[in-house]
């Protein structure tokens, strides 16, 4: 009989919430499957996360190492290719995060495993596992089947799957020994840089004007530039503009930037991707402005206008600047 | 410094509605304006970068059809040295898996420092085929490269994580990196650039210049397959102000003041 394995993500002293939404996800299909779920845990000093996963899994591998103390995507392919190839896991779950993004495709080739990567949906039916994805920047959705095989690999699209904390589990803690015989060269981290922030904090506004891909040209931003003001907010914005430098990346809001949580965010020429959607889905009253109607930012917001922008910021502008 | 860079034609679907063909497996095509895919775009940049400063040349690959060779030509009139198309009837349907061995075959015996890819295609998104590649071709890698940096036979990059955070790590070459958007300003191609590259040759490799086995690509050399597409249904949440521009700026502004936030 399998397990299913989930890889525990930690950085800086925190266990990544993806962590606990893939064994959210993998208590279901450990379910379905009838198998066991497996958090793996690798680190250094990490007793206190093996702990915390205890409670959400039926064990947990911890490796200790101190070569494992920061995330190096040649360090965990080794441990996990030894830890899968001797315990033969039926489902390895990895976030589709930075981390998992640059082992997972390396890791599973290595071992001669179908992976499917940024998973949305994961289902079992008729005992066989299939994953639904999205293409095309979220239009299209993709059911997608893994060739047959011992073990599957997937990885998992962060804040996709609700994580609600149940009973505890108490599952097993076994320390399996370290595989790591040399120090890896090829490949050496150094440091975290944090982004600077500028004058402007965007995760403490109450009002964040933000400006996505529909702004087209670096004339237009003047634009939302004068309705920010109009607001009394702060101007942020989405990839493709900071990309663009149009906005510098403190102003980037999503989850390679900022997360904020204002009072109204106004989502501008913003069709709202998933990555974006995660640094702003909390805010109080979302408000967007998209001549898309089938924009996916209309699923996330309370109030909305489908027109172009250019002509409706003027406008807003001018109503709010009569006041 | 001798550089691969591995591109994708893809349609341009940002401002697109999209029909699902009839047979469920892809996308209707017809009447889509297809580009180089955007991340791949900073990659060629970044190769253009690295190689005015340091010397070499660059190799642009893609597995594709021969309109494919619209992509390419465009990498050529930016300065890219050289263009090859890996096609043959039977790579379609390929996956990541596939592709990224179609290309390791196209790279195994071509002298390179880095390769370069762009971090996920906008059309299927799998950020898969560089760090695949990598691991076929046997080199150290690294995925969301923000910046790069080279320290005397080693480079020294920038990998975007989450929440603004970037990773600081040293990587020995040869290596390769996935290019995140954003990490330069991609250049235009200048018209005396577009004339050079239209007399320029492109090389086309199919499955038996690359002493691909039939088994190893297409739909049977994949791992993972399409059952289906569908449009993901949008439940609009949002209560939808309709009327002319000031009608709806008129009612947002009451509304926000009903509830406190104006």
């Amino acid at each position: 009989m399998g397990e299913i394995f989930v890889l525990a993500e930690h950085r800086q002293g925190e266990l990544r919430d993806v962590t606990f939404e893939m064994l959210g996800k993998g208590q279901e299909l450990a379910g379905a499957m009838d198998e066991p779920l497996t958090a793996v845990l690798l680190g250094h000093s990490v007793d206190g996360f093996a702990t915390e996963l205890a409670k959400q899994a039926s064990q947990v591998l911890v490796v200790e190492d101190e070569r494992l103390e920061h995330f190096n995507s040649a360090a965990y392919q080794q441990v996990l290719a030894h830890l899968i190839t001797g315990r033969k896991p039926s489902l390895v779950l990895i976030g589709h995060s930075a981390c998992g993004m640059d082992l997972a495709p390396s890791l599973a080739t290595q071992l001669d495993l179908p992976l499917v990567t940024d998973c949305t949906g994961l289902e079992v039916e008729d005992g066989q596992l299939f994953a639904v994805r999205e293409m095309y920047g979220g239009k299209v959705s993709a059911r997608v089947a893994f060739s047959q095989a011992d073990t599957y690999m997937a990885t998992v699209r962060q804040a996709a799957f609700p994580f609600e904390e149940g009973e505890p589990l108490g599952g097993e803690i076994i320390a399996v020994d370290s595989p790591l015989t040399e120090e890896i060269k090829s490949k050496r981290f150094i440091e975290y840089v944090e982004a600077a922030v500028g004058e402007v904090d965007i995760s403490q506004a109450d009002v964040v004007v933000a400006v996505g891909r529909g702004i087209k040209e670096e004339d237009n931003m003047s634009l939302v530039e004068r309705l920010a003001e109009a607001l009394g907010g702060v101007l942020a914005g989405s990839r493709p503009v900071v990309d663009a430098g149009w906005l510098p990346p403190d102003r980037q809001v999503g989850q390679s930037g900022r997360t904020v949580k204002p009072k109204l965010y106004l989502a501008v020429g913003i069709s709202g991707a998933s990555q974006h959607v995660v640094g702003m889905r909390a805010s109080s009253t979302i408000v967007a402005i998209n001549k898309d109607p089938d924009a996916p930012i209309f699923k996330v917001a309370h109030y909305g206008i489908v027109d172009d922008l250019l002509k409706v910021v003027p406008a807003l502008t001018a109503r709010l600047e009569a006041r | 410094m001798e550089i691969v860079v591995c591109v994708k034609h893809v349609p341009d679907t940002t401002e697109t509605e999209i029909a699902i063909r009839a047979d469920e497996r892809a996308i209707e095509k017809r009447g889509l304006v297809f580009d180089i895919s955007e991340a791949d775009n900073y990659a060629i940049e970044e190769a253009l970068l690295l190689k005015e400063e340091f010397c070499g040349s660059i190799t642009v690959l893609t597995v594709g059809p021969p309109e494919a060779d619209e992509t390419l030509r465009m990498c050529l009139a930016k300065g890219v040295d050289k263009a090859v198309r890996l096609t043959d009837e039977v790579f379609e349907a390929s996956d990541s898996y596939a592709t990224a061995r179609i290309l390791s075959e196209a790279i195994r015996d071509m002298d390179y420092d880095l390769v370069l890819t762009g971090v996920q295609a906008d059309d299927d998104g799998c950020a898969q085929v560089g760090v695949t590649l990598a691991e076929m071709l046997g080199i150290p890698h690294a995925a969301l490269v923000v910046s790069t940096e080279v320290e005397d036979g080693r480079m020294k990059l920038h990998r975007e994580l989450e929440g603004g955070l970037h990773e600081v790590l040293e990587i020995e070459l040869p290596a390769l990196f996935t290019i995140q958007t954003g990490i330069n300003e991609p250049r235009y191609a200048s018209i005396f650039g577009i004339r050079k590259a239209m007399r320029k040759e492109i090389e086309t490799l199919d499955l038996g210049a690359l002493g691909l086995a039939e088994k190893a690509v297409g739909e049977a050399g994949s791992k993972t397959s399409l059952i289906k597409l569908f449009i993901p249904v949008v439940t609009a949440q949002a209560t939808i102000l309709e009327g002319s521009p000031e009608e709806v700026s008129s009612e947002l502004v009451t509304i926000l003041k009903n509830e406190g936030v104006v």
